[in-house]
């Protein structure tokens, strides 16, 4: 049986990141899922903000991964390219008290090391944001925070990794995790195995399960559920800036954020869930939402919201990062607690475990032949029409629009489907198909064909969002039909 | 090569609204493009595989996919050219009056339409469960009535077995009775208002011949299932809140929506077309000609319709209307038309003097006895007795050109004379 070097456990940001640093270097390395496809966890339902530095106190782990994560995008993204603005975030006050807040954290801001942060009265916030509610009194102005699409992000990171070397096994749920004294020995659910001389526990809400399967630290990861709103793109209350209220002592508060793709979003809540799998939304969390939100910009309206959705943050008791090698069992790196600022981090987090594995006796060689640079990733609505002319005359289903509502082409979707993502979730992540005002009413039975169709998959086994998530129930003419004779009174 | 075309008349959409109107405007001798994203014409009438189309437009029952044969071939046969498989992605008004539409298709790649007048025949989307926040979540098995109809009668694969629909629109009620057809259980049908929303004779025919529950003054306050669909809880409402104490499970494999059409606009405001709250539909004039010259809108773009006949008349007369703009003559004056009591709109939103106009009406309100009147300029011009008000069904009215003389505002009243609150 072949031993890799590293085995990741999760293929969130954290896992993806980690992957990605590992594909620099001479190492054999596997990425495992426990999802149909990666990023499906945590990462998936994520504010995709890339906070400004401020909201820690720099004794953190946390702080210190969150300032060199920002200062790593940018370069990232130009090596992989993905949906990424530095449109800054601001920090507004509407009270004297919250001024007072809004003050000790631009001081905390400076003292982190933060470049550029500004505080702003109101005439300067409203000519930075002119959305704001006029209310506003003052703020600060963070410019190097922004917005990025999380699972996009993950996609190009596990892409990159995959194309240096780095192998990734899906459905790959770990049940077993044991050492046998030269490596960890890792079985699957479906009893796939593989073994590895070092594994990196990144399993987000699960990072305590993997833990006490591995005879590592006992901890508790506790879910903490926030629920996200997103607006139709041509809501005319989309700002330019991510506006965040005064935070409070759980959470960074409910957020205006307009995401990197051009829509708008608000939230998130901060609840604790009982449950890890507990991704439901609640009705009143959105009129409450709605509320807080038009505090801060009062053009948001209910009616703009085309969709909600939730997602768990992974939170220690600590609060912080919990980034370590296992002190109880060798060759075995703790990647747990990492909930915001984790996106943020993420780039700095992959950096640090590198280090530690390496600190932990791997040997790690910079590869000479690196790839870089990914095929660049071609979408219908950043083309231009002469563009889009060349692209058809390649392959007309550049031209062929699946979803109208985001401008999706047939060969985007081909792509996807072709690069492994065989779920309708899978590929609406990858490309947008589906995610636009319609929510894939009009498009999901042709995105279906073209999944089965390119993946040999039938049509009645495609699933949402993998395992017994299947999309319909058979042919029609497999169920027994009662007559209406039978069937009425 | 990014194509270059040119024509008098572009129509978008080639469902029941805009093959009419191009039959009509490629019948007078002016040369008609009707773009659709489908490959096949017809829009939602091909899936509509059930009969109860054509009543009055063609005058005798059609099923949806026989209508869509019919009236392509009006379009056809007059001469209209049909581009499918074929996107708007941008319409934009130029400096001399005509309009530019960038068409994408996979047939001709980029092409840049040119027209002296646009027909806005888009039709609406449905309304879906996002847009509703229903709690719970987000399973497999969840399905606009629209997408579950589609999957069903144009892929041939069964949706799910056991099915709850929210929402009493017609395309649930459909739905319904198709699913009992396939063999999918329905196990209730879940209305938050008092009275059903869709036809009297839907819920005849596709629940009550079935045995299917209705549950009127019901939400569903939960969808719940990880992987798919388990289970939806319901709830009795009291004044609009839900009585959880008196919440209820029903369990399924399959949600249905059917909750409302939202016409699609998106390229009506891109053109910076006025757009009407009552309705989410253009502001138009008895011309159905819009706020910008030159763009007229008929059918569901312009308001939601309850029969597609209605839909090809109005889009029809849209058509006509056209024809009018390109010969020169001038634009109908706007006075403007008011929904007042009882009425959620009234279309057309501006009358013209002296012409005889058909208006269209969505009561608020749920009656067997109620008068319909038009006051001109406080003025009682036109009254009508109405027997039977349902808000599920559009009220139409035409009124003489001799009852409107004068310039003014007209206002709309529906006052009861017994009435049960919709």
């Amino acid at each position: 049986m072949f031993t890799y070097d590293v085995a990741v456990i999760g293929a969130g940001v954290s896992g993806a990141s980690t992957a990605y640093q590992l594909g620099h270097y001479h190492v054999s390395a596997i990425l495992l899922e426990k999802c149909a496809d990666v990023g499906f966890g945590v990462s998936k339902a994520n504010s995709g903000i890339i906070h400004g530095g401020f909201h820690h106190p720099v004794s953190s782990l946390k702080a210190k991964l969150e300032i060199r994560g920002n200062f790593m995008f940018d370069k990232l993204q130009y090596e992989l390219d993905f949906p990424f603005r530095r449109n800054g975030i601001l920090v507004v006050a509407f009270s004297e008290e919250e001024m007072a807040t809004v003050r000790k954290l631009y001081e905390q801001g400076v003292a982190n090391g933060v470049r550029n942060l500004e505080m702003c009265g109101r005439d300067r916030l409203l000519r930075l944001e002119p959305k704001l509610n006029a209310e506003v009194i003052g703020g600060f102005f963070a410019p190097s925070g922004g917005t990025i699409e999380p699972y996009r992000y993950v996609f190009s990171l596990v892409e990159a990794a995959v194309r240096n070397g780095v192998n990734l096994h899906c459905d790959f749920k770990v049940e077993q995790c044991e050492n046998d004294g030269e490596a960890w020995l890792l079985t699957a659910a479906d009893g796939r195995r593989v073994r590895a001389r070092y594994v990196v526990n990144a399993a987000g809400l699960y990072a305590d399960e993997i833990s006490r399967l591995s005879g590592a630290e006992e901890f508790t990861i506790h879910a903490r559920k926030g629920e996200e709103y997103l607006l139709d793109r041509n809501s005319k209350a989309r700002p330019e800036r991510v506006i965040f209220p005064v935070p409070t002592k759980h959470s960074k508060g409910v957020l205006v954020i307009p995401t990197a793709e051009g829509t708008t979003m608000i939230g998130p809540t901060a609840d604790p869930a009982d449950d890890k799998e507990d991704t439901s939304t609640s009705s009143d969390h959105m009129a409450r939402i709605v509320a807080l939100v038009r505090q801060m910009v009062d053009g948001i309206s209910v009616r703009d919201v085309i969709t909600s959705f939730a997602g768990l943050r992974p939170v220690l008791d600590s609060e912080d990062f919990y980034i370590a090698p296992s002190e109880k069992v060798p060759r075995f790196i703790q990647v747990a607690g990492i909930q915001s600022p984790g996106l943020t981090a993420s780039p700095a987090i992959g950096e640090y475990v590198k280090d530690l594995l390496k600190e932990s006796g791997l040997t790690l060689t910079e590869k000479k032949d690196y790839q870089y640079d990914l095929p660049r990733h071609r979408e219908v609505r950043h083309e231009s029409l002469e563009a889009l002319d060349r692209l058809h005359a390649e392959n007309p289903a550049w031209t062929h629009l699946v979803c109208r509502c985001e401008k999706i082409s047939e060969a985007e979707i081909v792509e996807a489907v072709r690069k492994g993502h065989r779920t309708l979730d899978g590929v609406k992540f990858y490309t947008r198909a589906g995610m636009g005002r319609c929510q894939g009413g009009f498009c999901s039975a042709r995105i279906m064909q073209i999944i089965s169709r390119e993946s040999g998959i039938p049509l009645e086994e495609l699933t949402k969002k993998g395992g017994d998530s299947r999309l319909l129930a058979g042919r029609l003419g497999e169920l027994p039909v009662q007559t209406e004779m039978e069937a009425g009174k | 090569m990014i194509h270059l075309q040119s024509c008098d008349i572009a129509v978008i959409g080639a469902g029941a609204a805009g093959l009419a109107a191009a039959a009509e405007t490629a019948a007078a001798g002016r040369s008609t493009i009707v773009i659709d994203r489908e490959e096949l014409p017809g829009g939602i009438l091909r899936q509509c595989i059930h009969n109860g189309f054509g009543l009055t437009y063609f005058k005798e029952e059609l099923t949806g996919p026989e209508y869509a044969c019919r009236i392509t071939g009006l379009a056809r046969q007059a001469g209209a050219e049909l581009r499918l498989g074929c996107a708007v992605i941008s319409a934009v008004r130029n400096a001399d009056g005509t309009f530019e539409l960038t068409l994408l298709s996979a047939a001709d790649g980029v092409t840049k339409l040119t027209a002296r007048a646009l027909i806005l025949a888009m039709g609406c989307r449905e309304r879906n469960r996002g847009n509703l926040a229903i709690p719970g979540t987000r399973p497999a098995g969840i399905y606009t009535a629209g997408a579950a109809q589609k999957l069903l009668n144009l892929e041939g694969v069964l949706p799910g077995r056991r099915a709850v629909i929210v929402g009493s629109g017609d395309i649930g009620l459909i739905m319904a009775r198709r699913f009992r057809w396939s063999g999918i259980e329905v196990e209730a049908v879940i209305e938050i208002m008092r009275h059903p929303s869709g036809l009297p004779r839907n819920i005849a025919q596709c629940l009550n011949d079935f045995g299917i529950p209705l549950h009127l003054e019901h939400s569903v306050i939960e969808i719940g299932g990880r992987e798919r669909v388990e289970y939806v809880d319901v709830a009795p409402l009291s004044d609009g809140v839900p009585q959880l104490e008196r919440k209820f499970r029903i369990l399924c494999d399959t949600v249905l929506f059917s909750v409302g059409l939202i016409p699609e606009n998106e390229l009506s405001a891109e053109l910076g077309v006025e757009l009407n709250p009552a309705t989410g539909g253009a502001v138009v004039d008895c011309d159905c000609q819009t706020s910008v010259p030159g763009v007229f809108a008929g059918g569901n773009v312009l308001h939601v319709h309850d029969l597609v006949d209605f839909v090809s008349a109005e889009a029809a007369a849209a058509g006509r209307a056209a024809l009018r703009y390109l010969d020169g003559q001038p634009a109908a004056a706007k006075n403007p038309v008011r929904a007042g009591a009882n009425l959620k709109y009234a279309i057309p939103n501006y009358f013209s003097p002296a012409r005889t106009t058909e208006f269209s009406f969505r009561p608020l309100i749920l009656s067997n006895d109620a008068t319909l009147t038009a006051e001109l300029n406080g003025e009682t011009v036109w009254k009508r007795r109405l027997r039977h008000i349902r808000p599920a069904e559009m009220l139409k009215a035409q009124l003489p050109g001799d009852l409107l003389q004068q310039d003014g505002e007209l206002v709309f009243n529906l006052i009861q004379e017994e009435v049960q609150h919709a």
